[in-house]
């Protein structure tokens, strides 16, 4: 598809896509970032520093930890107040990455 | 060596062709991003930036970072080092990090930008093209707002200590040598500045060694705002129970001036005479930025595109960090500035695929404070993008203060940093 579309066009069709997480290959990527900075890149926390591990946990395991924060089942000190701002679907995406991780 | 012309040619890249491409459906993987990225700045938000350019291109994009200082000084956390609780050594950490990830460190001084020719001129080591930029130079100061502190024998006296490195350790020094008795009055500009908590935490801090070492000597807090601009609970209740009679917190007291010799704060109904004065000038985004030509709101602050951190009036470069106009509820805060890197990185990347940067960029912050050198408090908040307003919002029933000053969350500041610091530079 190689016509030429206006600019006011491709503003429409940007508008009317709206965000569909499926479409962003990255997103997984993009999101499991923001754990980065207490966890580590990728996960993977820096040794000794008193910070868990997420490269590499079950995906399943990553999930259900995320509910019992958002839930208030398990106790936090920050992380119940910072689940509740992701959905199901982006949870799933950052716990699949995060749970890929080598 | 790429330049931006052999971009534009490989590539076939307009912004507009760019996104048509994306629409098209050839996006996902088809197409790689190549160019060349130059990051100015090489602190929470440069560095992040730098990094995850190469890490997430798989090193095919070229990324060099200009840097001033031979290595990178941690703002968090050096309230513990001016209140003797840790070195600067504890909180410097080397580029040789970076440079594994192959990114080009130079160590010089930017003197000019040209972003219709997308060049940006150094002091010493001549001239460098880009496709894209990266601005992140943190702050500078409105010596004018104070103009008893113009000159530089001026500010070597009377310290700020809110960029991180030689101030910090001066400002140790002076604490140290100030007799028992004598008083440490600290001036906090009106918000927006940054590190919001961070004066608050300085006090607090700073009471801590005088109640151990000096208990005669008192903290006075000069704000220029009405009331503690963050965590304000928290402070004021550590304050009450630790501090009692150390610490004095005067709001609406706003520096019109300084005597230097004299160690004076000037306000508007008052003097108040110090024996360690320490003063947080007003201050806006670093001089790259605002001599760019990017829209700056107030004359102080970046404006941007949220989705990809590009200045809205400025094609090709990215302002992060301190220097943007925040969005609502945003502080000017370290992990900020990473967070804004990882988007902006993301954003980049697809631009120099021919794609559309990501519609849902997401953003976490937690703020630590010590409120002594074995308790911390934070405040935490979670961004997300709202189409309708353009801008990154708080997502509704996210975020929070700690429940109370704890042990637990200063091992979890500790281990914040290290991680953060890895993150940005290893």
């Amino acid at each position: 598809m190689k016509r030429f579309i206006t600019a006011a066009s491709l503003a429409a069709l940007v508008l009317a896509a709206g965000p569909v997480a499926a479409d962003d290959p990255n997103l997984a990527r993009n999101l499991a970032a923001n754990c980065a900075n207490c966890h580590g890149t990728n996960g993977k926390a820096v040794a000794g520093a008193g910070m868990a591990t997420l490269a590499g946990q079950p995906k399943e395991g990553l999930i259900q930890r995320m509910n019992e924060f958002r839930s208030g089942a398990r106790p936090a000190t920050v992380m119940h107040q910072i689940a509740k701002a992701y959905t199901d679907a982006q949870i799933d995406l950052v716990a699949g990455y995060l749970a890929a991780q080598k | 060596m790429f330049n931006r012309r052999d971009f534009l040619k490989t590539a076939g890249a307009t912004g507009l062709s760019a996104s048509v491409a994306t629409l098209a459906g050839c996006a996902a993987g088809g197409s790689k991003a190549t160019g060349h990225v130059v990051v100015v700045g090489g602190g929470y938000g440069g560095a992040t930036a730098a990094k995850y350019l190469r890490m997430w291109s798989n090193g095919s994009v070229q990324v060099t970072l200009i840097e001033r200082n031979t290595e990178f000084t941690s703002c968090p956390i050096s309230n513990l080092v001016i209140a003797g609780e840790k070195t600067l050594a504890d909180i410097t950490v080397s580029y040789e990090g970076l440079k594994k990830w192959g990114v080009r460190v130079i160590h010089d001084d930017v003197v000019g930008i040209d972003t219709a020719k997308r060049s940006i001129r150094l002091a010493k080591q001549g001239e460098l093209t880009y496709d894209r930029a990266v601005l992140s130079p943190g702050i500078e100061f409105l010596w004018d707002q104070v103009p008893g502190l113009k000159s530089a024998e001026a500010q070597a006296k009377i310290l700020h200590a809110w960029k991180a490195g030689p101030q910090t350790v001066a400002l140790r020094k002076q604490l140290e040598d100030m007799k028992d008795g004598g008083v440490y009055a600290l001036s906090i500009p009106k918000a927006p500045y940054r590190c919001p908590p961070g004066p608050y935490e300085r006090a607090s801090m700073i009471a801590h060694y005088f109640k151990a070492k000096k208990p005669k000597s008192k903290v006075l807090v000069l704000d220029a705002n009405a009331d503690i601009t963050s965590k304000k609970g928290l402070f004021v209740k550590a304050w009450d129970d630790l501090y009692k009679g150390i610490i004095e917190y005067r709001p609406n007291s706003e520096l019109r001036d300084v005597d230097v010799a004299s160690r004076t704060a000037i306000l508007e109904f008052d003097k108040v005479k110090a024996d360690v004065l320490n003063v947080v000038p007003p201050h806006r985004a670093g001089s790259v930025v605002t001599q760019s030509g990017a829209k700056l709101a107030n004359n102080r602050w970046a404006e941007v595109d949220w989705l990809s951190l590009e200045s809205v009036n400025v094609k090709g470069i990215h302002i992060l960090g301190d220097s943007t106009l925040s969005a609502p509820l945003m502080p000017k805060s370290g992990f900020m500035a990473n967070q804004h890197g990882k988007v902006a990185a993301a954003a980049i990347l697809n631009l120099l695929a021919g794609e559309a940067p990501s519609l849902e960029p997401m953003m976490t912050n937690t703020c630590y404070s010590f409120v002594d050198a074995k308790h911390v408090i934070h405040v935490a908040s979670v961004h997300r993008y709202d189409a309708e307003k353009k801008t990154m919002v708080t997502v509704p029933g996210s975020g929070g203060v700690s429940a109370e000053r704890s042990a637990l969350e200063a091992s979890y500041a500790v281990g914040w940093a290290k991680n953060i610091w890895a993150d940005m530079l290893t």
